[in-house]
């Protein structure tokens, strides 16, 4: 594997080997000194066309246990206004001598269309309303941490799933492993065909809940508003919000899980996010891990030893 | 008799009258002064345009071309268009006014038609129906129509008011023009970049409804009906278009349409790889679609096939899908891409590559034939079956947005008369 552009790349196998993987790098961040040199003299450049704080930290983080050098390419909003084509600030990059580029942009498909002209390894860490494949690397991770395993079990998603690139990487993944998965929202925050998704659809949040392992919440964002996809915050978070009252209709050893960053009292009322079986916090620990798991499939081709060192 | 300068020898007559193999005689003067079994070459000094194995006809004409000139001269002019076109076999195109400035003005067409007189094709221009083709308005239609302007549109978007869409049409009936439609609702279509379907739900793309079309060709059929004006609906896409042409055609309203070959050819499954070379608009749709179109073309619904030649250069079509313009060049593979695409007879395919285009252009005086003495002899001499691969690189567009590239494709136009002066002899452009 050169790349990590979608989850569809991966199958259940390649899902599997990457959450095994993870395994070890897990037990690494649990060490006094997490760190091993595992990519020693690689580099690793986050090229984020868009502002994202907790992704490009948590592969930093990751990046930097491997040992891996780290830059950071900051595409500001004027640099795009000065006129430089994509194409051009990728050759730009990879003429500094990178190993691999972790790309964030606002356009779907960009990371894709990067690995055409690029030499070095890819990794798409959000692409516009496609795809966040590590967020759902890392999502399957929480669940098996949990539940066991993600086979077999029923995952609610509900929220903004048209314009969530976590709801198109979870449900590839989820359901490449096995799961039952439903999304919940009203139809307006639906994709126009998910009638061709291996999925089933509900715009029932309380029906739903008891009868779900995972109730996954997608983050509800303001701008949704003013394009009439939903009269107001207020009727969202009566209808698809996960309520205090709502939560206690979850089965006991059900848990939540939310990608961030939340808003408390819109998708997910403030005292569930903190309640026991909410795992937002596991999320993103387990987020480095799976970066680092990543990172080192790709970078990290015969030096299996090192971890155990 | 005048005196005859060249004979293309040993075709097979293809047009309106039918088919018969025939030499066809032209004069210094660009007529079609014979045409005959076996002409005699001996002794006149004529030029032998040999072709044998292939079909002669009328030359092609496209109602629907982008030459981007004036203000995209980077990709493409009307030069470097007008020689795409006598590549594949056009005699006369129709550019669009999506320029910049916009041909909205006697003086921006003025300029079109005098640059597009030089070239190696018989150049027309369509002009705007609004100024700069924002919908506010009306453009001096009968300016532009004395000038030889007999299509006009705002292609690229739709005329979206309705009132001022009426009196387009209502004014437009005392000029002998068609008004041209791109049929697309903005407030349904804005934002998006591909069909709205499976895979825009997949990728993650912004889709178009193929309602945001089919309202708006609902619409101006009931504006043909109020105004009784003629309405041309161009590159029509969806299923549901061509049936509500069909039944406007079935109720005697006077409408025309046209089909582009990449609309037959190429569905939105093809923006798999966010690659913006297949980023059209009216976007690339389904199979279902497709079959409705070809259902259309069969059955005349369809009266032109039409290209949409849109050239844009490498470094705008490098952009990320939903950044990057869109359009697709498609002068010169449009001859072999309708015949691997639709099963018609051969004089079905030239009257929808020519005489029939002709006619919505309002220039069949010297475009689409017969083929017969006393006609200018525009001309295309095609060979109908030679397998041929596509290769961008090869050319004479200023731009590379080809997407058929490493087809295999049949059909390739060899040579190209126009009054009478062969431009393209074995698919080189001669001046």
């Amino acid at each position: 594997m050169n790349h990590l552009l979608s989850i569809a790349d991966l199958g259940a196998d390649g899902i599997d080997e990457l959450l095994r993987l993870t395994d070890s790098f897990v037990e690494v961040s649990s060490r006094p000194i997490p760190k091993v040199p595992a990519l020693r003299g690689k580099t690793v450049v986050s090229l984020f066309f868009e502002d994202s704080t907790r992704t490009r930290l948590s592969f930093e983080t990751a990046a930097k246990r491997l040992s891996a050098d780290t830059m950071n390419f900051s595409v500001s909003t004027s640099s795009v206004k000065k006129g430089e084509s994509l194409r051009d600030t990728v050759e730009t990059v990879e003429a500094m001598g990178v190993d691999a580029v972790v790309v964030r942009h606002s356009s779907a498909g960009v990371p894709l269309q990067i690995s055409r002209w690029a030499s070095s390894s890819i990794i798409n860490a959000g692409d516009g309303w496609h795809e966040h494949p590590t967020q759902a690397l890392l999502d399957c991770y929480t669940i098996r941490q949990h539940l066991g395993g993600v086979e077999g079990r029923r995952i609610a998603i509900v929220g903004d799933v048209k314009h969530s690139r976590v709801a198109r990487s979870d449900v590839l993944a989820f359901t490449a492993l096995g799961a039952e998965v439903t999304l919940v929202a009203p139809p307006t925050l639906l994709p126009p065909r998910v009638d061709a998704w291996p999925v089933e659809v509900s715009h029932d949040l309380d029906d739903v809940l008891p009868k779900v392992d995972v109730v996954y919440l997608l983050r509800m964002q303001r701008e949704r508003m003013t394009e009439a996809l939903v009269p107001s915050l207020r009727e969202y978070t009566a209808r698809y919000g996960l309520t205090l009252a709502r939560s206690r209709l979850l089965a006991p050893d059900a848990i939540v899980m939310h990608p961030g960053p939340m808003n408390r009292g819109v998708e997910i009322a403030a005292e569930v996010a903190d309640l026991p079986h909410a795992h937002i916090v596991d999320q993103v620990r387990n987020g480095v891990a799976v970066r680092m798991a990543v990172l080192f499939l790709l970078l990290g081709s015969g030096t299996q030893g090192v971890i155990d060192g | 008799m005048a005196e005859v300068a060249m004979i293309v020898r040993g075709g097979r007559v293809v047009d309106q009258r039918g088919e018969r193999t025939a030499d066809v005689a032209v004069t210094a003067e660009g007529d079609i002064v014979e045409v005959g079994a076996d002409l005699d070459a001996a002794g006149t000094g004529a030029r032998v345009l040999d072709a044998t194995g292939c079909v002669v006809a009328p030359g092609f004409v496209d109602v629907h071309v982008h030459f981007r000139e004036p203000g995209q001269e980077d990709a493409e002019t009307i030069e470097s268009g007008a020689r795409c076109a006598a590549r594949g076999g056009y005699t006369a195109v129709v550019t669009m006014p999506n320029t910049q400035p916009a041909i909205d003005s006697a003086a921006v067409a003025r300029q079109v038609l005098e640059t597009g007189r030089g070239t190696v094709c018989d150049v027309h221009t369509s002009a705007a129906v609004t100024i700069g083709r924002q919908g506010g308005a009306l453009s001096p239609m009968a300016e532009l129509a004395e000038l030889g302007v007999r299509l006009f549109t705002d292609d690229g978007a739709g005329v979206q008011d309705e009132r001022l869409m009426r009196r387009a049409m209502e004014y437009g009936r005392a000029l002998d023009v068609t008004l041209a439609q791109h049929c697309e609702i903005e407030s349904l279509a804005s934002g998006g970049h591909m069909h709205e379907g499976e895979w825009s739900s997949q990728l993650g793309i912004p889709g178009i409804p193929a309602e945001a079309e089919e309202l708006m060709v609902s619409r101006d059929i009931a504006l043909a009906r109020l105004t009784g004006a003629r309405i041309h609906f161009q590159h029509l896409s969806t299923a549901g278009s061509v049936e509500l042409v069909r039944a406007a055609k079935a109720a005697g309203l006077p409408v025309t349409a046209e089909v582009t070959t990449h609309h037959l050819a190429l569905t939105d499954a093809c923006c798999a790889g966010y690659d913006p070379v297949f980023k059209v608009n009216p976007p690339l749709r389904t199979e279902a679609d497709i079959a409705a179109l070809k259902a259309a073309v069969a059955d005349g619904t369809i009266d032109a096939i039409a290209t949409d030649h849109a050239p844009h250069t490498q470094h705008a079509k490098e952009q990320p899908f939903d950044h990057a313009p869109p359009g697709m060049l498609g002068l010169e593979t449009a001859l072999a891409v309708a015949r691997c695409e639709l099963d018609v007879d051969l004089a079905t395919l030239v009257g929808l590559l020519s005489w029939r285009p002709a006619a919505i252009a309002g220039i069949a005086d010297r475009h689409g034939g017969p083929v017969e003495a006393g006609r200018p002899a525009n001309l295309v001499v095609f060979d109908p079956d030679v397998a041929w691969t596509v290769d961008p690189a090869d050319t004479a567009s200023r731009s590379r947005n080809n997407p058929y590239a490493g087809r295999q494709v049949r059909g390739r136009v060899r040579h190209t008369v126009l009054e009478g002066e062969p431009v393209v002899i074995d698919g080189e452009v001669q001046r």
